[in-house]
């Protein structure tokens, strides 16, 4: 059967590529569209490396297929710092140690701007909830939730 | 592997119909995609479903709610007069996976992936709703405890599809509940689930209730006893102990790593009765 044709957004920019409907739109992001910044952990959604946002909804790239997302908007980590200037969670998390070995961090990145996006002043409680989705083997997590919590403050200062 | 993505039932209804290997349709992918990758499906044919309107909407309908098969449960927490009508239903569809699952999981998709455990089951079932099936000999409604026979296994025939849930207009004082059991606070398959739904009079006295256990059978079951104990009573003591007696005595649980069979009854009884406590509480807010 021939591969699919699918148009989208990445980050802003025009994209077309050809895929095979095996193919994850994880697999289209890191070797057909070579963003490697969304990682494969688990494959079966759940340790959100592969998260990325599908029209403004978290989502694991995981678990939606290539040839799923034609005409549809995706951001990925690649898109989150303005040209060299870090988005300020990413200042966090280096400031803060928020990661270790690094394999995580791209998906917690994402779902933490996620998170943001909707409620700029999450609680403690609200920020584990939400990043339930974002496994980590290094950090045990507190610093990764006290790097969101700390930026949610700063941002909310402006 | 072929993947089509109709925009109209028919569209979808024809292919499914059509289809001479195994055809699977695609809402969330939640469940689908990890099957595939898993090798447990292999199919030769996808159907998407989510281009067809009636598939992505929520409407009031006849004074109730029509949620269809594929809104996702992100969709459906955000929708704050759905979840004011039917907090049970909306919390139990968001109770499945992560903040990055609940952007693609659907209520369609918990159904149809026919497993007793899928916890947004009990609570529709607890809700009353019918489903609304799209096939080849055109659509019918089926309440939602008759679609699924057993584990994998569903009452849809072939070319079939799951288009929404119709939730009925709600009396004043009516509200619902869920609650699972599972050894986490989060992300895991529930061990027990328990939906309940009910109605109360001006006095606070129960005049109508449903009552549903997920994994303690080989389908998520519609309990009448469960809801007949509590019928009439005001949910006091001696309807209460009534409440657990009868979610007892409904439970046929297997004996797996999650669970005891024995841990699975108890666990039933209890939660039938603090569901029901959740969902009385809401009615006389209502």
């Amino acid at each position: 059967m021939a591969k699919h044709h699918i148009e989208a957004t990445v980050n802003g920019d025009a994209v077309e590529f050809l895929c095979e409907t095996e193919e994850t739109l994880l697999d289209v992001l890191r070797d057909t569209l070579n963003l490697t910044g969304s990682k494969e952990g688990c494959a079966s959604g759940d340790c959100g490396a592969c998260s990325v946002m599908l029209d403004g909804r978290l989502v694991c790239s995981c678990l939606v297929l290539g040839c799923e997302v034609g005409g549809r908007k995706i951001e990925t980590i690649e898109g989150m710092a303005k040209g060299e200037s870090l988005h300020p969670l990413q200042r966090r998390f280096l400031e803060a140690a928020a990661l270790q070995c690094g394999i995580c961090t791209p998906g917690f990145l994402v779902a933490s701007k996620a998170l943001l996006e909707k409620n700029p002043n999450p609680s403690e409680h609200e920020v584990r909830f939400w990043l339930a989705g974002n496994l980590c083997r290094c950090t045990g997590y507190d610093k990764i939730v006290t790097a969101v919590m700390d930026t949610a403050a700063a941002m909310r200062k402006g | 592997m072929r993947y089509e993505a109709p925009e109209s039932l028919e569209g979808a209804v024809a292919l499914l119909a059509g289809a001479t290997g195994e055809a699977r349709v695609l809402a969330g992918g939640t469940d689908l995609l990890v099957q595939m990758r898993a090798d447990v499906v292999d199919p030769a044919l996808i159907v998407d479903i989510k281009k067809i309107p009636e598939t992505r909407a929520v409407t009031e309908e006849q004074g109730g709610w029509r949620i269809g098969a594929a809104v996702t449960g992100a969709e459906l927490r955000e929708h704050a007069r759905l979840k004011k009508a039917w907090p049970g239903v909306v919390e139990a569809a968001n109770l499945i996976g992560s903040t990055q699952v609940q952007g693609r999981a659907t209520l369609g998709g918990n159904l149809c992936n026919g497993s007793p455990a899928a916890d947004s089951v009990p609570a529709l079932i607890a809700a009353g709703a019918v489903a609304t099936l799209a096939g080849p000999k055109g659509k019918r409604n089926l309440p939602v405890e008759d679609v699924m026979l057993g584990p994998r296994t569903l009452a849809l025939t072939k070319g079939e599809i799951v288009v929404s849930f119709l939730l009925p207009p709600r009396p004043p004082r009516s509200s619902d509940a869920y609650l699972r059991f599972i050894p986490r606070t989060e992300m895991d398959i529930a061990v027990v689930g328990a939906g309940v739904s009910l109605s109360l009079d001006g006095g606070g006295t129960i005049t109508a209730a449903r009552v549903s256990l997920g994994a303690v059978a080989p389908r998520v079951l519609l309990v009448p006893e469960a809801a007949q104990a509590i019928i009439g009573s005001r949910l006091d003591k001696a309807a209460q102990d009534r409440l657990e007696a009868a979610a007892r005595a409904a439970c046929r649980p297997i004996d797996d790593k999650r669970g005891t069979t024995e841990f699975r009854i108890d666990v039933a009884a209890v939660l039938a009765r603090r569901t029901a406590l959740i969902a009385l509480d809401r009615a006389r807010a209502n």
